[in-house]
């Protein structure tokens, strides 16, 4: 099997995590199956750091017109790339970019294409994937019908191995067409870890009475390193800006680590939040849903609860520095 | 302008997910069904242009006869037409390729479909219709704009938003913030009424472009208890997530 993977960058050109995800993953593929692994990158500054994660061609293209992300000009290129390597497995991450582009992609490159992937492809004779569905409440083993493949694996489901090998670096020019769709301007918070990059997650709900006592989750997303983010109502109240709703009809966690303070655990928020690791729970009421889907949880008030948690942290860190 | 919405019929958000015929597929009893809602989203960011703009709205859903109540809803909500792709889809590309079809034969300015559907959440039909038609594209769309054929609109991006330009004709990926929670509508006496007369087209089809299949499903394990730890004892949850989750 000959993969091809799309090594995401992040806006200042280094490599994310998940590339280097989706790298192990296919490493483990080919040495399984046989066949090699490519990587494509944009401007990748680190792109030699996909050596150690098995990938053997690292194909980089510097190209100040591919410097922002662009859905037709990338899904052609990944598909030239895919073409001229010989390629018959395309591995994407779960990214809203990569998403982006993995529609079009499969249509370009006429493959069969599946989301969510949380298993290795399997021997059958005809191959087949297991992928989260009905938004984390049940998996799906699906079967692929046309022998070229596009596979977009789920964040964190899978992890980093590493396996150090001697690749090959190439470089590659493209040629660019006029983008379709012009980026006027981007709004972004700078210095804030986002929830779909977050390996942390700290989450706010109800319980917390009001924007004004935000801080208690932003003290600790801090000391965590983590992203901060809200139930429903909590948006919809205007406390939190709507693109930290997480759930059912907002963003899909699947962080190491959830921490849930005054969310009560409705089965919206959960579905939002069921494929993340490790979750704890904070909740004045026992009987809080939470408590069902939860690892580790506390009975007790937010308000003095968290603040000792932050200071304790503190000090957790300071003696493991 | 002419505006195209996708519909996707989907289990309302609080239904017990269940399987039958050997866990192969998914069971329908006692669920009720819903516009999916990114569809709703967009439906009603639809309407708005209807009322300011003078467009025309057609809905459309690959499906079986047991969509059609979810139709007629978006008619009752304020669609004009309502069509139905006579086929019980396995994969997203199978929809994406029935949609095109019927685009390539009506022609249409805009496009709405949602960024993912939440049964099978394959964030795929948009992209896919995308690229069968080359119309332009615009996922995790949040904002949407249109003067002439000029589209100005946002989209979601990790930690923030890019704001886009465009033109028609144009396929978005929609979700929460084309309109509000608020702005949503139920159907009104008056707009059930209307629905019971307009028209909803069924298309027959013969042909299956599926390229995955669904062979089975399976539910998540029970999780086992949760762990308690005292207020007083906020050390030792640390140290549980430490040593024994291995999460911090
Ligand atoms: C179609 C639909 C889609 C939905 N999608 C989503 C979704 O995607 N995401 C989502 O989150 N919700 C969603 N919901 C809403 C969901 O049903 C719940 O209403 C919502 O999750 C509840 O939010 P909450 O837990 O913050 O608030 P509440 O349910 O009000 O819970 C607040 C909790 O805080 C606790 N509490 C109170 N005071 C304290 C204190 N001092 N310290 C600690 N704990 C305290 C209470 O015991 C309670 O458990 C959806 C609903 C519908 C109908
Ligand atoms: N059977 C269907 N009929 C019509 N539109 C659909 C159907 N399935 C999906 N869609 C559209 O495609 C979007 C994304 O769906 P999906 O790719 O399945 O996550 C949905 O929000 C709908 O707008």
């Amino acid at each position: 099997m000959e993969i091809l993977i799309f090594a995401e960058t992040d806006d200042k050109g280094n490599l994310k995590k998940d590339a280097f995800e989706i790298a192990s993953y296919a490493f483990e593929i080919s040495s399984e199956k046989g066949g090699s692994v490519n990587a494509l990158c944009f401007n990748a500054s680190n792109a030699e750091s996909l050596s150690y994660y098995g990938v053997n061609k690292i194909i980089n293209s510097k190209n100040e017109e591919l410097k922002n992300f662009d859905p037709s000009n990338y899904s052609k290129c990944i598909c030239e790339v895919f073409n001229n390597e010989k390629c018959n497995l395309i591995l994407l991450s779960s990214s809203s970019n990569s998403k982006y582009i993995g529609g079009m992609l499969s249509v370009l490159t006429d493959a069969s294409y599946v989301t969510n992937v949380i298993s290795k492809p399997s021997d059958d004779e005809k191959m087949r994937v297991v992928r989260n569905t009905f938004t984390n409440k049940a998996f799906e083993t699906v079967e692929i019908i046309k022998n070229k493949i596009i596979l977009a694996i789920s964040k964190n489901s899978f992890g980093l191995k590493e396996n150090p090998v001697k690749s090959e670096f190439v470089e590659i020019n493209f040629n660019i067409s006029e983008s379709r769709n012009k980026v006027k301007s981007i709004d972004r918070a700078t210095n804030k870890v986002t929830i779909a990059d977050a390996d942390i997650v700290v989450s706010g709900g109800r319980g917390l009475k009001g924007p004004e006592n935000w801080h208690l989750i932003e003290n600790l997303a801090e000391v965590l390193g983590g992203a901060t983010a809200c139930s429903k109502p909590v948006s919809d109240l205007g406390w939190r800006p709507h693109s930290e709703h997480v759930g059912q009809t907002g963003k899909p966690v699947s962080s190491n680590l959830y921490i849930a303070i005054g969310i009560s655990g409705a089965i919206q928020h959960l579905a939002g939040v069921n494929s993340s690791k490790v979750k704890v729970v904070i909740n004045t009421d026992p009987e809080a849903p939470f408590f069902k889907a939860a690892d580790y949880g506390i009975v007790g008030d937010a308000f003095e609860v968290v603040p000792k948690l932050i200071d304790k942290l503190k000090e957790f860190k300071a003696a493991n520095e | 302008m002419k505006i195209l919405v996708c519909i996707s019929h989907v289990p309302d958000t609080t239904s017990k997910i269940n399987f039958t015929e050997n866990n192969s597929k998914f069971d329908k009893a006692g669920v009720q069904f819903v516009i999916n809602p990114n569809d709703e989203f967009g439906l009603t960011r639809a309407i708005w242009f209807k009322e300011k703009n003078n467009a025309t709205i057609d809905v459309i859903n690959v499906g079986l006869q047991d969509t059609e109540p979810t139709l007629r809803k978006a008619l009752a909500i304020g669609a004009d037409k309502a069509v139905r792709i006579n086929h019980d889809p396995k994969d997203g590309f199978s929809v994406a390729k029935f949609i095109s079809n019927y685009i390539n034969e009506n022609s249409y300015d805009l496009i709405i479909a949602g960024r993912e559907s939440i049964d099978y959440n394959g964030g795929m039909v948009p992209g896919m219709i995308s690229a069968l038609t080359n119309i332009n594209f615009i996922d995790k769309c949040i904002a949407l704009n249109i003067s002439g054929n000029s589209v100005e609109a946002s989209r979601e991006i990790e930690g923030g938003k890019e704001n886009i330009s465009s033109n028609l004709p144009l396929i978005i990926g929609g979700q929460k913030g084309l309109v509000e929670e608020s702005d949503l509508r139920i159907p009104n006496m008056r707009g059930i009424m209307m629905a019971r007369k307009k028209e909803l087209v069924v298309v027959e089809t013969s042909e299956d472009p599926s390229v995955t299949h669904s062979k089975s499903f399976e539910k998540p394990q029970p999780k086992g208890e949760v762990t308690l730890v005292s207020p007083d004892e906020i050390e030792k949850l640390i140290d549980l997530l430490h040593n024994e989750a291995k999460a911090l």
